[in-house]
């Protein structure tokens, strides 16, 4: 049987090369992770959608089908605005979205103002907010009646 | 008889040959529960697994005529309700075992915060575990959006808007997570694809894990209910403790029944974006006190808005319970602190109350 020689000392891996083949596979993981989870990503975020820079509405209803002391929900764009014609005679529109959390607010016949049923919060006709939680008033539109129209923009 | 007989252990043989189970009924012969006079709390977990099973089946049936659009999932709902043969059962289970699982699950929490069970090396246990809690808010949280009702659709609006308090990238999250800018029919596919598919892949990771660490470390014998001196009291876990958890299960499906039958879900008006939010709006019982808590909060706390105050609060009280087990230092060397028996009370009352004061008070006010 003949003696094995020992293996030249030589053929041992060289540290560097192991680590740069480390490096190499880390990166690539690395790389191919970032490959994977950026499209993915991207995906979930939604594609901005072009909002209707709305400067003003014309409301599909008439002056005379909203009585005194109520409120009424229109579209102003693809937000909600709200018409309100007080106990006077007014017209006030306001922007529906309640500054605290984001509900829809509403007109409270009883106490003559705007109110939101999440979180008791209240705003004058001007929408000042009053009592409750909603840290910012309402913003206020213009309202214009033409014959038989009511036209809402925004204030500039 | 025999032949049977013989011919079923063959089979058992031959599978245990191929996947070497037989070692998990080797664990299940060896595992046991310990006795106390605690012992009555060790049922809540396997309790609150129960009813998530009920959960994932009802579910799947609940797949069955589910349509996720704005268009259509109310009306799908409807027909389920009204038109298909038990389709009210399957639903009201599925609300109902929701409720009762939250409950288990509270129950569950408070249970293992009070008798310190939380204590190395099971913090890994209850990490998982609070991240389960956390999963659970959120399937009840998607799942309360998916038949598009008016209810729905303003606690959706004002849950989703709570992210905004978070700093800089507040309005981008609202977006991720509303499909756009506002609640719409993007929102309900969304909420869908948490609620069916995200949510019951993470929650069976966690819980695999969870599960296996409760295996791994046995029963939690909080400190101070066993002896220090004499033997150890304990029971088998098969049969004895299985047993007596199947008594429990089926008193839950008695109550689910029940509570199905006499009180079955309801479905509500149809959620219209343009309509205001209805007087007495609220979102599932246990985000009332969360609820109340931002009813209750005036505009401006010190300068900051009231809103970030309060969700900062409870992001703060999140982070408290999950990290407990790294606070919580007296504990961990074996002696119950009793500091953190009180803020676990505290946390308790706290929640009881606002819950209550949100069923209590007057929506008008």
């Amino acid at each position: 049987m003949a003696e094995r020689s020992s293996p030249p000392t030589t053929a041992r891996p060289h540290p560097s090369r192991r680590k740069f083949l480390d490096w190499l596979l880390g990166t690539s993981l690395v790389g191919f992770m970032a490959s994977v989870l950026y499209p993915v990503l991207r995906y979930l975020i939604p594609p901005v959608a072009g909002e209707a820079a709305t400067g003003s509405v014309t409301l599909p209803f008439k002056p005379e089908e909203i009585s005194a002391n109520s409120g009424r929900i229109f579209k102003f764009g693809n937000r909600p605005g709200i018409l309100i014609r007080t106990q006077t005679d007014e017209l006030h529109a306001l922007s529906a979205t309640c500054t605290h959390l984001g509900c829809i607010v509403q007109y409270r016949p009883d106490l003559a103002h705007v109110w939101c049923a999440c979180h008791n919060g209240h705003f004058d006709l001007h929408g000042q907010n009053i009592a409750g939680p909603p840290p910012a008033p309402l913003e206020e539109f213009t309202v214009n009646v033409r014959g038989d129209q009511i036209v809402i923009g925004k204030r500039s | 008889m025999a032949r049977l007989r013989e011919g079923l252990a063959r089979l058992a043989r031959w599978f245990d040959q191929r996947t070497g189970v037989g070692a998990v009924g080797q664990l299940v012969q060896k595992k046991d529960v310990p006795i106390h006079r605690h012992t009555v709390w060790y049922y809540l977990g396997g309790m609150t697994l129960f009813l998530l099973l009920v959960q994932i089946g009802t579910g799947i049936l609940l797949l069955f005529y589910y349509r996720p659009s704005a268009g259509e999932a109310y009306e799908s709902v409807q027909f389920l309700m009204a038109e298909v043969k038990f389709g009210w059962l399957i639903r009201s289970i599925h609300g109902w075992a929701a409720n009762l699982m939250i409950v288990t699950l509270f129950l569950h929490l408070f249970s293992v915060m009070l008798l310190k069970a939380y204590r190395p090396p099971r913090d890994l246990t209850w990490f998982s575990g609070v991240l389960l809690l956390g999963l659970a808010l959120t399937f009840g949280f998607t799942g309360y959006l998916l038949p598009w009702n008016e209810l729905a659709y303003f606690a959706t609006r004002v849950g989703t808007q709570i992210t905004e308090v978070v700093p800089l990238a507040g309005k981008f999250l609202i977006r991720v997570l509303r499909g756009g800018e506002d609640v719409s029919g993007a929102t309900l596919t969304r909420f869908y694809a948490i609620h069916v598919a995200l949510l019951p892949a993470a929650t069976a990771t966690l819980l695999g894990l969870h599960l296996w660490l409760v295996q791994k470390h046995g029963m939690s014998v909080p400190p101070g209910a066993a002896p220090p001196t004499g033997p150890r009291r304990a029971m088998p876990f098969f049969p004895n403790f299985l047993i007596r958890d199947l008594v429990g299960w089926l008193t839950a499906l008695a109550i689910l029944a029940a509570l199905s039958a006499y009180f079955p879900a309801e479905l509500g008006t149809k959620a219209d974006p343009f309509a205001p939010a209805p007087m007495g709006i609220k979102p599932e019982w246990y985000f009332m006190f969360m609820f109340q808590t931002l009813k209750l909060l005036p505009a401006h706390i010190l300068g900051i808005e009231g809103e970030v105050v309060g969700v900062l609060g409870f992001a703060l009280a999140g982070l408290y319970l999950f990290l407990l087990p790294v606070i919580d230092r007296p504990t961990e060397s074996g002696v119950s602190s009793r500091v953190f028996t009180w803020i676990a009370v505290a946390i308790i009352v706290y929640m009881v109350a606002l819950t209550a004061i949100g069923y209590l008070v007057n929506p008008a006010q």
